[in-house]
């Protein structure tokens, strides 16, 4: 399927320029494009290495298993194939509240960790794990309590209230994230049978 | 809403604090820890680079010749079918463009809100969905391909359910609390 949608994307840009006559447009977008991948990939790094790090200290001082011992009775039920002491629970655990605060720049470590971790485990070293499939579908349904991004573009746009989303943003979030959970629940008990 | 505000602003430097120094208390050699862990940020740094090129490129293709505005066009009846407002179906590129590009939707996000007003009901929809939902296919091939996964399995499915029902909720929520 990503294959699909890869070369969907590509063919029917390439197409649409072509007969819009600016084809020049996906030479340039390309470039750039790739350019931008680069620049976000070394980005990454300087963040990476502070979280990754921070992360290693706070797994030797014992943090990362309290936290994961203290998430317990919620991960068991989430995540039934994973070890209770796995490693990759503190990661994913990290990752989440992360993600809860709005710290997108210390999510994106502790996920791909997280992700390290759980292919340690995974049976099928092509295949995804159910245990990382529950993990994306938290990770891209999670609440964000502060969408900071969003409420600086409506102040600078001159917005009345610009935190009334919140509300709606949190609500709208919770659903997602609820039906995520449910629907990974299902699929999860009919790809093993 | 101010004490979380606050909280997101004290969080990185708690972290920064706290936990280097109860290493230090459980006799942990932290400047050592610390630099052992770091090493590994460039490993997979580099790792996930062939695979945010790849998307990058195939996405900035698609939205730059206009065929996101094309495919926008197409799904509008549906929408409407489906009982969304004429002058709502604006939101329909946002839509699209959310699970496959953070600072590409951010970008439409930020023009709809500009064009619209950010207190009308395009402005406050298209906040709502900026904030309520992921770059679903992003994060699932660039996570996936850093350890990889070729196989997603219904992990693809089972994003794009949670990003369709945080677009419903959206549209919901925000008719209900606003009008």
């Amino acid at each position: 399927m990503v294959n699909a949608i890869w070369l969907f994307m590509l063919v029917i840009g390439i197409v649409v320029a072509a007969i819009n006559g600016r084809i020049d447009v996906v030479t340039e977008s390309a470039m750039k494009a790739a350019e931008l991948g680069v620049e976000t990939a070394f980005g990454l790094i300087g963040v990476m290495s502070l979280w990754l790090g921070l992360m290693r200290l706070a797994e030797e001082a014992g943090f990362i298993r309290g936290l994961a011992r203290f998430f317990s009775p919620l991960i068991r039920r989430l995540f039934p194939t994973l070890r209770p002491d796995s490693p990759a629970l503190g990661a994913i655990i990290m990752n989440l509240s992360a993600n809860i605060l709005g710290l997108g720049n210390a999510a994106t470590p502790f996920g791909l960790k997280a992700m390290q971790e759980l292919q340690k485990e995974n049976p099928n070293p092509d295949e995804a794990s159910t245990a990382m499939i529950t993990f994306l579908a938290l990770n891209t349904s999670c609440i964000t309590l502060i969408p900071a991004t969003i409420i600086a573009v409506r102040l600078k746009a001159g917005s009345v209230n610009p935190t009334e989303i919140i509300g709606t943003t949190i609500f709208a979030t919770s659903i997602a994230m609820t039906v995520a959970v449910t629907a990974d629940y299902i699929m999860r008990r009919r790809a093993r049978s | 809403m101010s004490i979380i505000a606050e909280v997101s602003r004290w969080a990185i430097p708690f972290l920064l604090l706290i936990i280097p120094l109860a290493a230090f208390i459980r006799k942990v050699p932290v400047y050592e820890s610390f630099v052992t862990g770091a090493e590994e940020g460039f490993k997979i740094a580099i790792k996930i680079l062939p695979f945010l090129i790849g998307m990058l490129v195939s996405i900035r293709i698609f939205v730059d010749s206009g065929a996101l505005e094309i495919l926008a066009g197409l799904l509008e009846p549906i929408f409407i079918f489906f009982g969304v407002d004429t002058e709502l179906t604006s939101i329909i590129p946002l839509a699209i463009m959310r699970p496959l590009s953070g600072a590409g939707a951010l970008g439409v996000a930020t023009q709809l809100i500009d064009q619209y007003g950010p207190d009308s009901f395009v402005g406050r929809l298209a906040s709502t969905l900026q904030g309520s939902t992921d770059t679903t296919f992003f994060v699932l091939t660039v996570y996936f391909g850093s350890v990889g996964i070729k196989r997603y399995r219904y992990a693809l499915k089972l994003g794009l359910l949670a990003d369709i029902t945080g677009l419903i909720a959206s549209l919901w929520i925000v008719h209900y609390v606003f009008y």
